[in-house]
């Protein structure tokens, strides 16, 4: 590889922390949840496409009209019975509530679907690349890390527009400014962020399949997304979506250049990032005093 | 006819300090009831309270006799409860326009609407695409009022609708009081500002430490008796 790829390698898989963060972004911007069983999460939805896709003997792309809704409807049980009350118990509580929910989750995986590495079924498309020549060196990209690009900006495009242009969008950012005052001109605060939960944990399983289809994974492959997702959140700006995009694929581009030079310091580098990050500009990039309407 | 807004010995707490001690009211339709008292007196627990934000520890609310005691504040608006809060607090990452539609999100079918609030605040057409953080405190306070109004409450709670504005704006404020009353809005105030809240109101209440030291219709009182009621000089009641 040369660096002209690298650079163009970083921003593909930036788009996929940024979708692995986005529901974090989410959470913690329009409620104050620091969900820390959201890397768990993705990885249940991996699970869940990997169990799907062989019970019904269907490519992994034809489940996700099965597997968004299921882990939407789980992001609102989640919150119904959980996080909801969690939110209400003062500040540690979330934080304790949602590292027991990753505890519980990573030992219910291994014991029903053992500690083997699993990976998904991405058929022609795992394989498939193209070719482009750019500043005179040639790159082969694969289309799975395009798609999961594109994929990452639709999802994030598609969030913006909820939340800038629908009456719900309107609600969520009330509420999140001032929940009582919400509730003072008539907003039932619970639907509104169950809903919101149940967004965050859809894009959390649809990060999830992109990973299974990319690399492999395992009951414990949440903590490491987690930390990334974190990273990918804290470095755009707490709270904001396209900061979180930018703090991904800024992520995404100093592991790929780390790996120029070489490839075990990859991970430190990124921490290395986040941590001159938080001592240099610790708001972030795009700090959200302004929320998603911008 | 049934008053449209009845407190019964509403007592609220804040943690083991009683704010507000069976305190009750009756708003009958079309009414301006004006509670006044020092700072820490409980006006401001007594409307959080009635609009459902402040748990009661004992007591009773009736809007059109039903009892809403237990209701959430959500719920109350629905049937025609708004609060107005203390320091406007509008939503303010939202834009004028955007904090009028949050307020229409449970309204109820009535005279108010968007097109009337612009109209009863003229300047507030063309700045509806303004964020509300970039507005003056009397203009947050109109929207803070429009807000609550377009969703049609029957009785309008307004909590300290005076602080931190100049006169000339409060003057402002208050002349448009006429207008909310002839809709048919029934509106209970808190107001530091006691002279004010005289000219306004067809009834007054003044609270002592969370206690009714006097309530009756302005005009029978003398300043002497208000002001003996407001700082608790010689003992009005038991």
């Amino acid at each position: 590889m040369n660096w002209v790829g690298a650079v163009v390698q970083g921003v593909l898989v930036g788009g996929w922390y940024a979708l692995a963060a986005c529901g974090l972004s989410l959470t913690f911007g329009i409620m104050r949840l620091v969900n820390i069983a959201h890397g768990d999460l993705a990885v249940c939805g991996a699970y869940l496409t990997l169990v799907l896709s062989s019970a019904l003997g269907l490519p992994v792309g034809y489940t996700l009209p099965l597997v968004l809704p299921i882990a939407f409807a789980i992001g609102v049980a989640l919150h119904l019975l959980l996080f909801g009350r969690a939110l209400r118990g003062g500040p540690l509580a979330p934080v304790l509530v949602t590292f027991g929910l990753s505890v519980m989750i990573e030992n219910l995986l291994v014991a029903g679907l053992s500690a083997d590495p699993r990976s998904l079924d991405a058929g022609r498309l795992a394989l498939a690349g193209v070719r482009v020549t750019a500043f005179g060196s040639v790159i082969t990209l694969s289309w799975l890390r395009i798609a999961g690009f594109l994929t990452a900006l639709a999802v994030l495009g598609g969030l913006h527009l909820l939340l800038a242009r629908t009456s719900f969008g309107r609600l969520v950012r009330a509420t999140s400014d001032d929940l009582d005052t919400a509730r003072l001109v008539g907003v039932r605060v619970r639907p509104v962020f169950a809903t919101v939960a149940g967004i965050a944990v859809a894009t959390a399983a649809l990060a999830g399949v992109f990973l299974g289809m990319t690399a492999t994974f395992d009951p414990y492959a949440g903590g490491l997304s987690l930390i990334f997702a974190f990273e990918a959140v804290v470095i755009g700006g707490l709270g904001s979506l396209w900061g979180t995009l930018l703090g991904g694929v800024t992520i995404g581009l100093v592991q790929q250049l780390a790996a120029q030079w070489d490839v075990q310091y990859t991970v430190l580098a990124v921490h290395l990032l986040f941590f001159a990050v938080l001592a240099v500009r610790p708001q972030g990039f795009f700090p959200a005093s302004e929320p998603e309407a911008a | 006819m049934a008053p449209v807004l009845e407190v019964r010995s509403l007592t609220a707490d804040h943690g083991r300090l009683r704010a507000v001690s069976e305190v009750s009211l009756r708003l009958d339709a079309g009414e301006v009831h004006a509670v006044i008292g020092a700072n820490g007196a409980g006006k401001s627990t007594l409307l959080r309270a009635i609009a459902g934000l402040h748990p009661p520890a004992s007591g009773t609310v009736l809007l059109d006799g039903d009892d809403v005691t237990r209701h959430p504040p959500e719920r109350r608006v629905a049937a025609g409860l708004s609060l107005v809060p203390e320091g406007r607090r509008l939503f303010a990452s939202l834009t004028v326009e955007e904090n009028l539609l949050v307020g229409t999100h449970v309204a109820r079918p009535g005279p108010w609407d968007l097109e009337r609030v612009y109209d009863l605040f003229g300047w507030m057409r063309d700045r509806r695409r303004q964020r509300a953080e970039h507005l003056s405190g009397g203009e947050q306070q109109a929207v803070a009022i429009g807000r609550a109004l377009v969703a049609n409450p029957k009785v309008l709670l307004l909590d300290e609708l005076s602080l931190g504005l100049s006169p000339k704006v409060v003057r402002d404020m208050y002349a448009t009081l006429p207008r909310l009353l002839a809709e048919g809005v029934t509106v209970l105030l808190v107001e530091q500002d006691v002279s004010q809240a005289v000219r306004v109101a067809t009834r007054i209440h003044c609270l002592l430490e969370g206690r009714t030291t006097l309530t009756g219709p302005p005009a029978v009182f003398t300043p002497a008796q208000i002001e003996a009621a407001y700082f608790g000089l010689g003992k009005t009641h038991p």
